[in-house]
Formats: structure tokens, C-alpha cells, sequence
């Protein structure tokens, strides 16, 4: 798992209060770790925070499974 | 249409002198004071160092990590206190009609430390906008009534009160006239305060409202002493399940006492300091007995609102002096605030749960620290330093609050 996947799987841990090993790449953040629209708006926060990117609204309509978050951050880390 | 009589079938309680009701019994007729220094945050520089803190209060004993970062401790303390109540009745969630029931519950500064935590993390962000999507709704004063309909499904009257330090004896006053009116078979009442914080602390201090006895916190809440310096704040929260009594005799719930009455007036004369002759207080507690088709001369005990501010003892006194006459000084009066301190809009639950056992157990818990009488205050019956037993009939609660608002509840022993 690379650094920032790792990264973002502790603060999904510490955000939803999940087990980490529940937080795989293909797991939605609704279907399959509990988390609601105030819940999913806090973690992008967290993640703009935590990585220092802005995440715009419609990028973050998109994000829906962990690997959508892992992989928008690896792209705006290399722009 | 007949009003329905209204009964207390459970209490709840979690305060600086007792995380449940029959521990914070057990501390007031011990005569145990909550006060300490301050430890939530530092308050070295403050001119008031001292409160009434919860002790050995956990919030992971009732909540999993994610609901304690979305719960603002009042609505965290108000869902503890309520549970104790709902058990403490016997009331089965399963089987009650949960249409019928409701939840009416005060605060008076509500989230305040989410609110004091987000803005200080904006600021310290460089102001950028990154408001976290639970800073409302763990803010919002109506919030633990919110969260308490949701974790047990009751879809009956649900909102909060806001009246200052009288917040949740309004709420209990609110629950008495939706019962009597039909409109709820069961309501779920009470309050929360969770305002040790330095904004609250801060602010307090300013309006020198607060004591500030920093080398003497035990003794620094004195109320009706002649050298009262101001209130200590307290923290927690107070619940109790009222019902019909028809509701509560067909489940064969026990009675605690019957909530006869209540009364409720504005001084309509300045935002912070009470009417000097006590006149709304006064009328609040007349109101109160005649809701209750009882005499002045019926009343055995009162709870007062007693805070330790030098204005406000005086006025209340006043106040009781004034309206009963010759029988004043056959009541047995008490602020139980000289041990738990003030839990603002908390504590007129709080207070009721207190005279509520008062009534059930014949014992009148007393006024702690009293020193020195003040020849401004009429020599009532304060109940100074120790507690008395008394066969109460029929008791007062009071609660004012900020704004000029009074608040008088009636209990009277369910025979």
C-alpha cells in the first residue's frame, strides 16, 4: 500500500470509527463503512487538510470509494 | 375538557456531586460540596479559577469514539441523564406507543464549546472557510432533544427550551401543559449544561456573576451567607420521565410525586440583575400553588433558585418573605446549588429531581456553608449546614434565569 493510501486509511479509521481492515480500496464510504453525507463532507475535509489540495465540490461528488480518494490525491500531488 | 394529572415516574441525573439521581441524593443530605479548582482548561489567568466539575466522567462508558467527536458534551450529558430516567421508569421502549411520547429539553448556552473550538480553529486556520459539517448540529440548542427522539424513536412533541438558567424548569413547565392537554401520554424532560469553558468562564466573571473565593472553592458557593461573592458554575444534566397518571397506572409505573403546577413570569426589568423586591419571583410562585388549586399555607418546603449572587439572594428571600407572610418562616427552604453548584440551564431539573426526593424521603437536604447571617435577608428557615426531616406535602421549585425570567414548578406527594 503506498504512503498516501496508508495515510488516507488511518484517517478514515479515526473519521468513521471503522476497523481498518474493513477500509479496502473498493469500499464506499456509504455502502460499506457507515458513513453519511455530513460524515463524507468531513473526511474531505480532513483529506484537503491532512494532504494540503483543495477538493472541489464536483471532484468530490465523485469520490465515493476509498481508491476514488486515494487516487484524486496522487493525481493533485503531481500536478 | 378535564386537564389529565401529570406524574414524575423516573429521574435521571448526572452532576458534580453524583453521576446518577440517588448518588447525587446521597451527597446532598451528606451536605457534599462539588466545588475545585478548574481543570478543563487553564485558568491561571482568570479571575473566577474555580467551578463544580463532573467527576470520573467518561464519555466512551456511553459512546463509541465517532459519536463523541459528533456530540457536544450537553447533548452528551443529556443523553446519559435521560437514559438513567427512562430506565429508572420502567418505561419499555418497545412497547410504548413512541407517537405518544415526546421530548421537550432546555439549555441555556447549549454547544458552546463546539462553537468556542470551531471559531478558534478557524481563526487559527488563517480564517479559511473549513467549517466542519457537525459544527452546526452539535451546536444548536435543540439538538439533545434531536438525538434522544433518534436513539429511542419517540415521534411525539420534540424541541427545546431556552430561558437562561430557568431553560429546563420551562421545559418541565411545557411538558406539564402537552400532558394535561392531551397532546403526549409520556414526555421526556429535563436539561444540559456544559459550560466550563473559558468563554463562559470568561464571560461570567465579567458580569461578576462568578465567585471568586479561588483559595476556598468548597466553600465559595454560600448562598443566603453574608459574604456570598457569586455563583459557581456547574455542569451536567437532569432528567425526568413525566406521564399521565392515567398512563402511569395502567403500566404500573412507581409515582414519585405529582407535578401539579407550575408558574411562569418576566420581571420585564433588566437583562441581568433581578426585580429588587423579587415581585416576578413572586408571582411566579403564586401562580405555581393556584395552578395547583393548593393555599400558600400548603406549602412545606421550596427549592429556591439561590444562587450565592449578592442581588439575587436578597430579592428571592424578599420575595417568599413578601407572598406568605407568617407562614414564610414555617417553610423549610434550601438551595442545593451550595453543593452542586449552578448548572444553569440545567439546574432547575436538577433542583426538581431535589425536591422531588425531598418529598419522597421526608428529609429536606440542607444550604451548606453558611457562616454568617445577613441582616438584608429575611431569617427564614434556610435549612443551614445540616438536613432536616420534614413530612412534605406539597414543594416549590424555583428557577430564574437571565432576561428576567421566572420560573416556578409545584410537586406535591402522590398518595
Amino acid at each position: 500500500m503506498s504512503e498516501i493510501a496508508t495515510k488516507v486509511q488511518s484517517i478514515i479509521v479515526d473519521k468513521l470509527g471503522v476497523d481498518e481492515k474493513d477500509v479496502t480500496m473498493e469500499a464506499s464510504f456509504t455502502a460499506d463503512l457507515g458513513a453519511d453525507s455530513l460524515d463524507t463532507v468531513e473526511l474531505i475535509m480532513e483529506l484537503e487538510k491532512e494532504f494540503d489540495i483543495t477538493i472541489p465540490d464536483e471532484a468530490a461528488e465523485n469520490i465515493a470509494t476509498v481508491g476514488d480518494a486515494v487516487a484524486f490525491i496522487e493525481k493533485a500531488q503531481q500536478n | 375538557m378535564s386537564f389529565k394529572r401529570v406524574v414524575v415516574t423516573g429521574l435521571g441525573a448526572l452532576t458534580p456531586v453524583g453521576n446518577s439521581a440517588q448518588q447525587l441524593w446521597d451527597s446532598l443530605i451528606k451536605g457534599v460540596s462539588g466545588a475545585g479548582l478548574i481543570t478543563r482548561f487553564d485558568a491561571e489567568k482568570f479571575k473566577c479559577r474555580i467551578a463544580c466539575e463532573l467527576k470520573e466522567f467518561d464519555p466512551l462508558c456511553h459512546f463509541d469514539r465517532k459519536e463523541v467527536r459528533k456530540l457536544d458534551p450537553f447533548t452528551q450529558y443529556g443523553i446519559v441523564a435521560a437514559e438513567e430516567a427512562i430506565v429508572d421508569a420502567g418505561l419499555n421502549v418497545d412497547t410504548v406507543d413512541k407517537s405518544r411520547v415526546g421530548v421537550v429539553w432546555g439549555t441555556g448556552m447549549g454547544g458552546v464549546l463546539a462553537f468556542q473550538q470551531e471559531i478558534s480553529s478557524y481563526l487559527e486556520g488563517a480564517c479559511v472557510p473549513r467549517f466542519s459539517p457537525f459544527f452546526v448540529p452539535k451546536v444548536i440548542s435543540d439538538i439533545c432533544a434531536g438525538h434522544l427522539s433518534i436513539k429511542y424513536g419517540f415521534c411525539g412533541p420534540n424541541y427545546a427550551t431556552a430561558a437562561a438558567c430557568a431553560s429546563s424548569a420551562v421545559a418541565i413547565s411545557d411538558a406539564l401543559m402537552l400532558i394535561r392537554l392531551g397532546k403526549a401520554d409520556v414526555i421526556v424532560s429535563g436539561g444540559s449544561e456544559a459550560a466550563i469553558t473559558e468563554c463562559s468562564i470568561g464571560g461570567f466573571g465579567s458580569m461578576m456573576a462568578l465567585s471568586t473565593r479561588n483559595d476556598d472553592p468548597l466553600t465559595a458557593s454560600r448562598p443566603f451567607d453574608k459574604d456570598r461573592d457569586g455563583f459557581v458554575l456547574g455542569e451536567g444534566a437532569g432528567a425526568l420521565v413525566l406521564e399521565s397518571l392515567d398512563h402511569a397506572l395502567a403500566r404500573g409505573a412507581h409515582i414519585y410525586a405529582e407535578l401539579t403546577g407550575s408558574g411562569l413570569t418576566a420581571d420585564a426589568y433588566h437583562i441581568t440583575a433581578s426585580h429588587p423586591e423579587g415581585t416576578g419571583a413572586k408571582e411566579a410562585m403564586r401562580l405555581a400553588v393556584k395552578d395547583s388549586e393548593m393555599q400558600l399555607t400548603d406549602v412545606d418546603y421550596i427549592n429556591t433558585h439561590g444562587t450565592s449572587t449578592p442581588l439575587g439572594d436578597v430579592s428571592e428571600s424578599k420575595a417568599v418573605a413578601d407572598l406568605f407572610g407568617d407562614h414564610a418562616y414555617k417553610i423549610s427552604l434550601n438551595s442545593t446549588k451550595s453543593m452542586h453548584g449552578h448548572l444553569l440551564g440545567a439546574a432547575g431539573c436538577v433542583e426538581a429531581i431535589a425536591t422531588v426526593l425531598a418529598i419522597q424521603n421526608g428529609v429536606v437536604p440542607p444550604t451548606i456553608n453558611h457562616f454568617a447571617d445577613d441582616p438584608n435577608i429575611p431569617q427564614l428557615d434556610f435549612t443551614f449546614n445540616k438536613p432536616v426531616n420534614r413530612d412534605i406535602t406539597f414543594a416549590l421549585s424555583n428557577a430564574f434565569g437571565f432576561g428576567g425570567h421566572n420560573v416556578c414548578l409545584a410537586f406535591r406527594k402522590y398518595l
